[in-house]
């Protein structure tokens, strides 16, 4: 007689009955995983057999690591209106994520120590997903002198980044990379000309001039991104990661660079897979988005670029704004859309399900490979690393709905979108994370 | 038979609905010509003019459409967009519609103003301009007013100069003349044409005399000096040198080329002071159609029926009786 997974309560056990699938090594297969202390002990095909340790069941759930966002804006401090560190990591667990790196355009901003430590202190009482912060890059996110990043990693930060703006000018990007390169934490660049961009509210071309909506020009991306690949080149033991790309020429900046042996990551969003800018054609603010929203080619080509590992991985630009503020003129709406509850699904509907890859291969974008991109542990299901898990279902279908996110704020972009695969469980340290009314 | 609640622009809109609309406004624009310039069709309904950008020519024009229709209307106006002021686009909305009003008429610098409105009021929503989107009744009046020198649109071209980039009387214009099957040019700095306008059906040429070959009308938009400002063009006199639609550069049009502009102009930039007042310009005539557009406009949209045949118009006639003897 197994026991049902819902009245979790032991911390060395099997969870038996699933479909493990392994990112890592690019297989599923039907089997089962014991946990011992709440890390990994062993993962085995086939059904379990001894029973030394109480056994799960699965139910014929697939069985994954716990999914990783390494671009998430949690709001605190200072806009605890929109989302919290307790709100937003309820919401990714809720989307199967057990860890998130949350970005520092908050107020203040992630620019010392005791904000990092402030975050990591929220997340413990929430007791959800690890929160791995990002520090601000410059002191205010303002471009103009160093955040202090020794003090700063040594409290938890992963990464540096003014993210919501670029850091914009040359000078400053290397500096930034130059300072960075001795700990070992990568650069995160928001890859933006500000000028270019203007006053621009959405992608820049056909779409833009029917609206008569302001154009970003793709080049707006391009431009920052060109620059710093080129700064790159010359610092040494720098590391460089491009956040949500958009276009199809940064694609084809990143896939040179890599030719070129540069030490570059990148990741895309969820919504430059499967919206484009056509889809603005209702002045939906949900679908406000910075970058914006691209075209055709510029969708087809960042899928592209997963498949050949250009792009590294996937992170949902996770992005809440309260009703009030989107529910306004779209020249006037805050830009980006919440992401950790339809990230996994939007991937197995838009990448799996149409054949551009396998179901291992789309969870390793979310997985190992962003954690390899912020070099963060997590994303593997290797013998003794904590039992942080997600179990979920790669058929079932479902339709996004505003009230069943569990997020502070609902400005999804996926509203009424159709999806497919639903996160049922999820551990962290093997201990249930996903409180039981998640699945409305 | 016409269903439209709102008209949020001309995109989309067939040459069947545009031609129901010219039609009916050619029965209104009689109505004007009348010592009691007054018919009973909207009467008791309620019309909010909601104007969040200057503009006066639009407004008193939509006014007099509605008071010549008998309806009741009160005005809004603010400077600057509803959040500077304090309270948003949608509050001010909402509470409009609570003192239940019909229509909402609304001028807006942001484009999808009135889309945001038409998602979440009942009231059926007319746009009166829409940042750099569309202004659909001006479309319609440029075209009535076409529609009245050449009696129909076949083989024609229209060529459309200036700032086309920032103009909603473009879209509009393009959207509607290219439904009616008419070859449209656009012209105008590099920097003002938007990217990949000609996927809207146009054509586009960057030299005004080349673009005025063969033309049978012309619309010169206004140029705002805030965009040499911005440095989309060096300097005013430059523009006008180039750009200007003067007597000249309409030797390269036909001879009977009509010349139009929206309002209000800047003589001596975008157009010649003596082809603004010359004998092809109808820029006055735009004017007194506007009225008669906005008249049709409203009423189609309050649900009353199209009038297209003698029949119909004997009814209006009869309205227009009961009109007077109200008035």
């Amino acid at each position: 007689m197994m026991l049902k997974l819902a009245n979790l309560t032991h911390t060395s056990y099997i969870i038996d009955n699933v479909v493990v699938v392994d990112p890592v090594r690019n297989t599923s297969y039907p089997g089962h995983v014991a946990i011992v202390e709440g890390r990994i002990d062993a993962v085995e095909r086939g059904r379990a057999k001894e029973a030394s340790l109480p056994i799960y069941d699965g139910g014929g759930l697939h069985l994954a690591p716990g999914f990783i966002d390494i671009h998430v804006h949690l709001r605190e401090p200072g806009h605890e209106y929109k989302e919290t560190v307790a709100s937003g990591t309820l919401a990714a667990v809720a989307g199967g994520f057990t860890a998130v790196a949350c970005m520092p355009n908050t107020n203040p901003a992630i620019d010392d120590p005791s904000v990092v430590e402030f975050i990591l202190k929220q997340a413990k009482i929430a007791g959800r997903a690890r929160v791995y912060p990002i520090a601000a890059a410059t002191k205010g996110r303002k471009g103009e002198i160093l955040s202090e990043y020794h003090e700063l990693v040594a409290a938890g930060a992963v990464a540096v980044t003014d993210d919501g703006s670029p850091v914009a000018s040359a000078e400053m990007a290397r500096r930034v990379m130059e300072y960075a390169a001795p700990l070992g934490i990568p650069f995160i660049e928001h890859c933006e000309d500000m000028a270019a961009s203007g006053e621009g509210v959405m992608h820049e071309g056909f779409y833009s001039t029917k609206l008569g909506l302001k154009g970003i020009p793709a080049h707006s991306e391009e431009v920052c991104l060109a620059r710093d690949l080129l700064i790159l080149k010359s610092v040494r033991g720098a590391r460089f990661h491009a956040a949500h790309m958009s276009t199809c020429g940064s694609v084809a900046l990143i896939r040179r660079a890599k030719e070129d042996g540069l030490p570059v990551t990148a990741e895309t969003a969820p919504h430059y897979l499967c919206l484009e800018d056509k889809d603005l054609v209702t002045y939906d603010t949900n679908k406000k988005i910075n970058p914006p929203l691209r075209g055709e080619e510029d969708r087809e080509a960042m899928i592209e670029a997963l498949k050949d590992g250009t792009i590294d991985c996937v992170a949902s630009d996770h992005a809440p704004h309260a009703a009030h503020e989107k529910q306004v003129e779209f020249n006037a709406a805050p830009n980006g859309s919440v992401g950790l509850e339809t990230m996994f699904p939007l991937l197995v509907k838009h990448l799996v399900k149409p054949g551009h890859m396998t179901l291992p291969q789309a969870l390793a974008l979310i997985t190992n490979k962003p954690a390899q991109c912020l070099g963060i542990p997590g994303g593997t299901l290797a013998r003794g690393v904590p039992a942080d898990l997600v179990l979920f279902d790669p058929n079932e279908e479902w339709t996004v709905r505003a009230d069943a996110l569990h997020s502070k704020s609902r400005n999804s972009a996926f509203i009424g979108h159709a999806v497919t695969g639903r996160v049922k469980h999820t551990l962290v340290d093997g201990v249930s994370v996903l409180p039981a009314k998640v699945g409305v | 038979m016409n269903t439209r609640k709102h008209l949020l622009g001309l995109e989309g809109m067939s040459a069947e609905e545009i031609t129901r609309l010219l039609d009916t406004a050619e029965s209104f624009k009689e109505v004007s010509e009348r010592p009691v310039k007054k018919v009973p069709a909207l009467r008791g309904m309620t019309i909010a003019n909601l104007f969040f950008e200057p503009s006066t020519r639009t407004r008193i024009s939509f006014e007099l459409a509605e008071k010549r229709l008998s309806a009741d209307s009160v005005n809004f106006t603010v400077g600057g967009s509803s959040v500077s002021k304090g309270e948003t686009l949608r509050d001010t909305a909402e509470n409009i519609q609570a003192m239940k009003v019909d229509m909402i008429v609304i001028r807006h610098s942001a484009a999808g103003a009135p889309h945001f409105l038409a998602g979440l009021l009942e009231a059926s929503v007319v746009n009166a301009g829409d940042g750099a989107h569309e202004h659909p009744t001006q479309g319609l009046l440029d075209m009535f007013t076409l529609r009245e020198r050449w009696g129909n649109f076949d083989e024609r071209k229209v060529v459309i100069v200036g700032d086309v980039a920032h103009s909603r009387v473009a879209r509009s214009n393009i959207h509607g003349l290219v439904a009616m099957g008419v070859e449209v040019v656009v012209c105008g700095p590099p920097t003002l044409i938007p990217m990949n306008i000609e996927r809207l059906g146009v054509g586009v040429e960057s030299d005004l005399r080349k673009a005025l070959d063969g033309a049978d009308a012309v619309n010169v938009l206004r140029i705002q000096k805030e965009r040499q400002a911005a440095g989309l063009f060096p300097s005013i006199d430059e523009y006008a040198r180039v750009w200007g639609v003067s007597a000249d550069a309409l030797k390269h049009a036909k001879p009977d080329c009509v010349v139009m502009h929206p309002g209000p102009m800047n003589r001596g930039i975008e157009i010649a002071q003596d082809v603004a007042d010359g004998e092809r310009s109808v820029i006055l005539d735009q004017v007194t159609n506007g009225v008669a557009v906005r008249m049709a406009v409203l009423y189609l949209c309050s649900g009353g029926a199209a009038i297209e045949s003698e029949e119909e118009q004997t009814t209006t006639e009869a309205k227009t009786t009961k009109g007077k003897q109200v008035a």
